[in-house]
């Protein structure tokens, strides 16, 4: 008895103490709140868009925050801007030309000086950042809060976790070949990118 | 006639004038959706609500002004309305 009693304690402090498996978060969100806000300068007013159509995969462990690893996509011909004119230009040949390059994506390479306090880790993310059909390798200042067991409370009958992610950085549009060079008394070269996304993880 | 045409193109002016206050006073371009943030109570992040709404910009604040000045100048080409003699 009291080595059956040993072998379960043994067995319950390994399963308290074992290090916690990194978690898979998929970032399509049916919501829609999931967005990239994009804003660049204009001279009449600044140009500022949303996109909503969101979707890939990061795999993030609480206990090892900087080993996050992990794609986001954001379909190029969600951006939506409220004038149908710059619209039309913006998904145009001439700029984005989202008919031949239908995704903009971020791949997660490494992440260094990761801090975390309670549930919210910050890092320098750097990674694969994807545009206009050219690829650059990015840092990017972000935020990710782990919300553990609060997948039901956004999504009921399903236990799980979330994880919010946040960054905030610019990029150049020469540098993606958007129209380098030209037109930039008429629109900005710097472009200001605000990513609000949060994923699930569902359990069982 | 001169005087109708002129009268024309002063409402034009105060119909682009008040409709622009109106709707928003919007000093960029015009726009056919605007939209508004929603905060997401578990996440805490807002999200984007896309509404169809017209906000008239300077564009059709211009348009309206050029449109009454142009009538305004037409008017001034245009013959003052005679009086026939009564016979």
């Amino acid at each position: 008895m009291k080595k059956k009693l040993f072998c379960v304690l043994i067995l319950a402090s390994f399963g308290a103490t074992a290090p916690a498996a990194p978690i898979e978060f998929d970032f399509k969100d049916p919501k829609g709140v999931n967005n990239v806000v994009f804003k660049t300068d204009a001279p009449l007013e600044s140009i500022n868009g949303v996109a909503t159509g969101i979707s890939g995969k990061v795999t993030f462990d609480p206990d090892n925050p900087g080993a996050v690893k992990g794609k986001i996509v954001v379909e190029a011909k969600t951006l939506h801007l409220g004038n149908p004119m710059q619209k039309e230009h913006l998904h145009g040949d001439k700029w984005l030309d989202v008919a031949k390059h239908p995704e903009i994506s971020f791949q997660v390479e490494t992440a260094k000086n990761a801090k975390t306090q309670d549930n919210v880790t910050t890092a320098d993310v750097a990674g694969k950042f994807s545009l206009h059909g050219v690829t650059k390798t990015i840092s990017v200042p972000v935020t990710m809060t782990f919300l553990k067991d609060k997948l039901k409370a956004r999504t009921p009958g399903k236990d799980g976790d979330l994880l919010v992610i946040r960054a905030n950085f610019k990029i150049k549009r020469s540098d993606f070949g958007i129209n380098p060079g030209q037109g930039e008394e008429k629109v900005s070269d710097d472009i200001e990118l605000n990513l609000s996304i949060a994923g699930a993880a569902p359990r069982g | 006639m001169r005087r109708i045409l002129q009268w024309v193109a002063f409402g034009l002016a105060a119909a682009a004038v008040v409709g622009w206050l109106a709707l928003g006073a919007n000093r960029g371009w015009t726009k056919t959706t605007v939209t508004r943030w929603q905060k997401d109570p578990v996440t805490e992040i807002d999200g984007p609500v896309v509404e169809k709404k017209f906000v008239p910009g300077v564009d059709v604040l211009a348009v309206g002004l050029a449109g009454a000045l142009a009538l305004f100048i037409v008017s001034l080409f245009v013959s003052k309305t005679k009086n026939k003699p009564v016979t």
